[in-house]
């Protein structure tokens, strides 16, 4: 296995470096078809990686690759590290990133810069595969930190853009903050356990589970203080509530960059986080309960965002933020083989989402506000059967014991464990997730809706109009030719193979994911194999929840399509109503619950305040003048006072000594 | 190599070549120039292959007696090495940078660069109090020669505030060498730094130091000089003076006041950890809203040398190598954006960020160098700067956690300065037309940026070439400072284990709420067993 974990992780790094070096010299093709080729090597050497894990057969294994600190008693190498939880992201990482640089071959067909696009798709996967089989918590950082780099040159990738520029600071800058609790998490736990490796971290932490700690003049828990910093970083990384704002932004990236980072994998890391030091948060209690609360409260508040977003990929992202709160909280109340299952079958759900929209938008010529779509499902349909699948998936459509799509394995897991758990974090939790599944369920089929059925809305864009008008050629003004049924005259085109073959077996991924490995990733002790916490006593208890609790996931999932339907298809002014009767609400929601209102008053314009306060009123008003032009303003004037004492003049150094004279006798004679 | 002075050939080669420029013609003057630093950069290489890890502490040992008990006695350590290998690296590429910008007085400039290379070298392989100061000193006198003629238009005014500043320090340090030679009775460093000074007077002699090293570094409020002296001075004066000039200061504390004065400096740690603290917030806040590029990397040079100070003063191992690597990371990447920097002036002569935009469209290979600079300087993992911001926060960590969560913050606003910089300079549109038309980097400025970005990497991946020579001398170093070292503010305190995991479903509902939850109530609790995290 050591050959192959080093051909998986340095593929996609090498084939970076030659696209992204290389970029014109070596032309398109080459920069797409080597980045392309790493890939579906990487890909196709993990699968029998994960399915050795599956059948039993391979045991997990460290490779060493090479030194890389050693000061005092803290110790870190390059090393790659597989085992279960680790096999399972590289299939997850590969298949999707090898699925991405395919379908980017027809995406980007027109974008003139490609092998800089191609370049940092692998460079992101490399960064990824380091992340997920670090074997220490600084190499962990370094696959955290990297992935970061590459999301941040992604989503600036059309730079030209001041909008994508604002969008990539944003999100480094937000994730930097995460990065801050991650940091002093790790220099926390080397403090307590001197050591970074997280195998003897994870063998040491039961036994610091009682002990207390300082930090910053505050007694805490050691375990807990350690997990709550730690779970800072992952909420950065995963955009959970408070440091989601970066995600919706994210979208200036191309979409097949939303597909593999900001949907399946990228996001993930916090929840994957977790995953690995299972066994140390649940040497945290007060740290499970925030992860809960967190994961519970992101789930709902980013849903109720998803349901008011006209732009299709903004409501995918706040559903795959919702989503991601979903896995944290089933982190939080013990289920983490829940929680990978649902990243397992959310990164494929959700990256055919995404690339379905890509498709969509790339049929629509640009136009990503879906009050301009409608009736797109005789048009596109290959790519509306692949959103359907998408759709039906994370809505966790199916039938209890029967079938289901991939999601409605896994998210009823989540809420069942969550009920499970029997505390007041979990049945918040619980409630939280089946009120979200009702959201997701009303937003999903809204975007299929306002997308694939109804009449054309197209000829109020102006992505379409331009599009016409560039098809009719230029100057003429032939608005008189464009029929009234609402599409301008225009036809939009199913994508090319390249793209359709992506969505076709990531279609399949969602059809299939749950119904096939359910049994392992729930309830396989064996196939967990240790690498997570396994909660044997939460399964057991998950399986005995009351009937109602089973099926609350799919009556909501009812009800809420129900909803949509009802207001998209039925009765089309029940929208219009409900904004100019709850005006204030919808007015709240829509605008994001006003975070980047609230952050840019809270911090972006004092740090500009006091950046400039500290600059003029500080360094120029305080220091240079009391200071270095302060010190030779009073060396002049004090030499010019002595200048006029040094007048030349006898009768004036007479008069002075005089003067001298009279004070020295009366101090002699006093 | 016995035998072989080749400390002070690495000087000499230098001077002589300095005083050869001053009597030849502009391109003779650069040709010798760059030979000369190309000689002594493998002299450096050579010196570097030569020295024994893990053998005697001072190596490549010279002494010549000369007057009073005063004598040229040179050699060095692993610390030594390191900041010399920095100096005679980026002395080439000093002279590359200024091939074409310069082009008055060419070869007095070419002069007072050897000249202060010879300095450089000086003061770091001295090994007696006083050669040390002559050398430490008149490294000013060439720096404030670059600034002062060959400098922008305000020159004069900021050659003036550097000199002053730089000087004003140094007299104090001066007057305490002489009552150290006089107690100890030799200006020898090594015996020095064994020497046991009596704790009162450590005091006042650390303050005296620290006033020097201070302005150096330099450390808030001493800073104000170093942003009007970078954006006067011309492109290959910054890379210098940001360079191997503030790292004089780190080194004066690591050779100086830590080792000499190990009771004072654990009495004066607070102060040290305010100034930084603020120079974190403070001056990256500065750095935020800078609309020259100097002035911006000016700025955030000081935000990252505070991150230095703690690291020293963390008093542990991982504070003290952090705080090296952070200087010699420093010195690279901070060098490197101040040819980023020159470059693009020497196109469109001017420093100002609104006037650029786009550059990633006409310039992409400088582009790409001057991300990875920006991301070395943010200290991403991989690049030189995350291992030396790690190491010494992790150091810090260990000391105060308040602290070491103040300084990480520089994490976040050293992200927000870099990035909006590199936003406004390489992303958006092409708004200016002769922004635009500016042509990529030359070969001349391939050679300079390419072994810079190399290093980076190199110390990114495997700093355990840099590491190795120093773990002797930081160790010892460390032993030095243990019976001064403060206590962990940390104070684990252990308790019993809890029974079950946290989620475990156990018989009485809560299953979790084990013992040893005695200690929660009072910091005072606990007990002082808990320093085994500290070293």
């Amino acid at each position: 296995m050591a050959t192959q974990i080093l051909i998986i992780v340095f593929a996609p790094l090498i084939a970076a470096l030659i696209a992204g070096l290389g970029n014109r010299m070596i032309g398109n093709v080459a920069a797409k078809g080597v980045t392309t080729a790493g890939l579906f090597l990487a890909a196709g050497l993990s699968w029998p990686i994960f399915l050795g894990f599956l059948s039993g057969t391979a045991t997990a294994e460290v490779v060493p690759v090479l030194k890389w600190v050693q000061s005092g008693s803290l110790t870190f190498d390059w090393a790659l590290r597989v085992d279960t939880l680790t096999a399972i992201m590289l299939v997850v990482i590969n298949s999707v990133s090898a699925l991405v640089h395919l379908y980017s071959w027809g995406y980007m067909e027109e974008d003139p810069d490609q092998p800089r696009f191609f370049a940092y798709l692998s460079l992101f996967t490399f960064a990824m595969l380091m992340l997920v089989t670090a074997d220490n918590l600084v190499q962990m950082f370094f696959g955290w930190e990297g992935v970061g780099l590459a999301s941040y040159l992604l989503i600036g990738f059309w730079f030209k853009k001041p909008s994508a520029g604002a969008a990539a600071i944003k999100a480094f800058v937000v994730n930097r903050v995460g990065d801050l609790g991650f940091m002093l998490g790790i220099f926390g736990t080397f403090l307590v356990f001197q050591t970074t490796s997280i195998p003897e971290i994870l063998a040491a932490a039961p036994a610091m589970s009682g002990s207390t700690i300082t930090f910053v003049g505050m007694r805490l828990y050691t375990m807990d203080i350690l997990c709550i910093l730690l779970f800072i970083g992952a909420m950065g990384k995963s955009a959970q509530l408070g440091l989601h704002t970066w995600l919706p932004d994210a979208m200036e990236g191309p979409t097949p960059v939303s597909a593999l980072i900001h949907a399946a994998t990228m996001v993930t890391a916090g929840v994957f986080m977790l995953c690995r030091l299972s066994p140390m948060f649940e040497t945290a209690p007060t740290a499970l309960t925030i992860v809960t609360i967190v994961g519970a409260a992101t789930c709902f508040f980013a849903a109720t965002i998803g349901t008011t977003q006209w732009d299709i990929k903004r409501v995918i992202a706040y559903s795959t933020c919702s989503q991601l709160g979903y896995m944290f909280f089933a982190a939080g109340v013990g289920a983490y083989g829940a929680a990978m299952f649902h990243l397992f079958t959310h990164a494929f759900f959700k990256a055919l989402l995404f690339l379905g929209a890509g498709s969509v938008i790339h049929a629509m010529h640009h136009e990503q506000d879906m009050r301009y779509y409608g009736g797109l499902r005789k048009h596109i349909p290959l790519t509306f059967w692949a959103m359907m699948a998408g759709t039906l998936a994370i809505t966790g459509v199916g039938i209890l014991g029967v079938f289901g799509f991939a999601g409605f394995y896994s998210k009823d897991a989540i809420l069942e464990a969550a009920y499970a758990r029997h505390n007041g974090a979990g049945q918040f939790a619980f409630w939280a997730g089946a009120i979200t599944a009702l959201l997701t369920s009303f937003y999903s089929w809204r975007l299929m809706f306002l997308t694939f059925w109804g009449k054309p809305r197209w000829e109020q864009s102006e992505h379409i109009q331009h599009a016409v008008h560039d098809d009719h050629g230029h100057g003429h003004e032939d608005h008189h030719h464009a029929p009234s049924d609402g599409t301008a005259g225009y036809h939009p085109h199913e994508s090319p193979v390249s793209m359709l073959l992506p969505l076709g077996i990531l279609s399949l991924g969602a059809v299939l994911a749950g119904f096939v490995f359910h049994h392992e990733f729930i309830d396989g002790a064996a196939f967990w194999n240790g690498s997570i916490f396994y909660n044997e006593d939460l399964i057991h208890a998950m399986h005995g929840v009351p009937l109602w609790v089973k099926l609350s996931a799919t009556i909501v999932m009812v009800l809420g399509f129900a909803g949509a339907y009802l207001a998209y298809i039925a009765k089309p002014d029940i929208p219009a109503m409900f904004v100019a009767s709850f005006g204030a609400l919808h007015n709240f929601v829509y605008r994001k619950w006003y975070f980047d209102e609230l952050y840019d008053v809270l911090f972006v314009k004092p740090a500009f305040a006091f950046g400039r306060a500290f600059w003029q009123l500080g360094d120029v008003g305080t220091i240079d003048r009391f200071g270095p032009n302060g010190v030779a303003s009073v060396i002049q004037r004090s030499s010019l006072a002595a200048k006029s004492i040094q007048s030349g003049y006898l009768y004036t150094y007479a008069l002075i000594m005089l003067l001298g004279l009279v004070a020295a006798v009366t101090y002699v004679l006093l | 190599m016995e035998g072989l002075p080749i400390l002070s050939i690495m000087m000499l080669v230098p001077l002589t070549s300095a005083l050869a420029c001053l009597f030849s013609g502009a391109n003779a003057a650069r040709w010798i120039a760059l030979g000369a630093t190309l000689v002594t950069f493998v002299f450096g290489i050579v010196l570097w292959a030569n020295y024994d890890i893990g053998g005697a502490q001072w190596q490549f040992t010279e002494e010549a007696n000369l007057f009073a008990g005063f004598s040229y006695k040179l050699g060095i350590d692993g610390i030594a090495l390191m900041l010399i290998m920095l100096s005679v690296f980026l002395m080439p590429i000093c002279i590359l940078a200024s091939w074409d910008s310069v082009t008055k007085r060419v070869g007095e400039y070419m002069a007072a660069f050897l000249f202060m290379e010879v300095l450089m070298i000086g003061t770091f392989a001295a090994q007696d109090l006083f050669l040390f100061y002559v050398f430490f000193e008149a490294g000013l006198i060439p720096m404030y020669l670059i600034i002062g003629v060959w400098g922008g238009d305000n020159r004069i005014y900021a050659s003036y505030k550097f000199f002053l500043y730089t000087l004003l320090g140094s007299v104090l340090m001066l007057i305490a060498m002489f009552w150290m030679v006089a107690e100890a009775g030799t200006s020898d460093i090594p015996t020095l730094m064994e020497y046991g000074f009596p704790a009162g007077a450590q005091t006042w002699l650390w303050l005296a130091f620290f006033a020097s090293f201070a302005v150096k570094v330099p450390m808030w409020p001493l800073h104000t000089w170093l942003p009007d002296a970078h954006v006067q001075a011309p492109t290959a004066g910054s890379v210098i003076l940001a360079g191997v000039l503030l790292k004089l200061g780190g080194y004066g504390f690591i050779r100086f006041s830590l080792p000499m004065f190990p009771e004072a400096s654990a009495q004066f740690a607070w102060l040290v950890f305010v100034l930084s603290m603020v120079a974190v917030v403070y001056t990256s806040l500065v750095a935020l809203v800078q609309a020259d590029m100097k002035k911006l990397i000016a700025y955030s040079s000081v935000a990252h040398m505070a991150i230095v100070t703690v690291g020293l003063f963390a008093f542990n191992v991982q504070g003290l190598e952090g705080a090296m690597i952070v200087m010699l990371s420093h010195g690279l990447v901070s060098g490197a954006l101040f040819l980023c920097v020159g470059v693009i002036y020497d196109r469109l002569h001017t420093r100002e960020i609104a006037r650029y935009g786009g550059l990633a469209i006409n310039m992409p290979y400088y582009a790409l160098f001057f991300l990875l600079f920006t991301m070395a300087s943010i200290g991403l993992p991989g690049t030189s700067g995350f291992v030396g911001e790690f190491l010494s926060l992790a150091g810090i960590y260990q000391t105060s956690s308040l602290v070491a969560l103040i300084c990480t913050t520089g994490i976040i606003l050293g992200a927000a300065y870099m990035l909006y910089l590199y936003r406004r300079v390489a992303f958006g549109g092409q708004t200016n037309a002769d922004a635009a038309a500016m042509p990529d980097i030359s070969a001349r400025e391939w050679i300079m940026m390419a072994p810079i970005a190399a290093a980076v990497l190199w110390m990114g991946v495997y700093p355990e070439s840099f590491l190795a020579p120093m773990r002797k001398d930081i160790a010892t170093l460390d032993a030095r400072l243990a019976a001064a070292a403060p206590a962990s503010d940390a104070r684990l305190a252990p308790g019993t284990p809890r029974a079950e995991a946290a989620n475990a479903l156990g018989h009485h509902g809560e299953g979790n709420k084990g013992t040893g939850h005695e200690g929660m109530e009072h910091e005072g609790g606990s007990t002082d067993s808990a320093k085994e995290g500290a070293h």
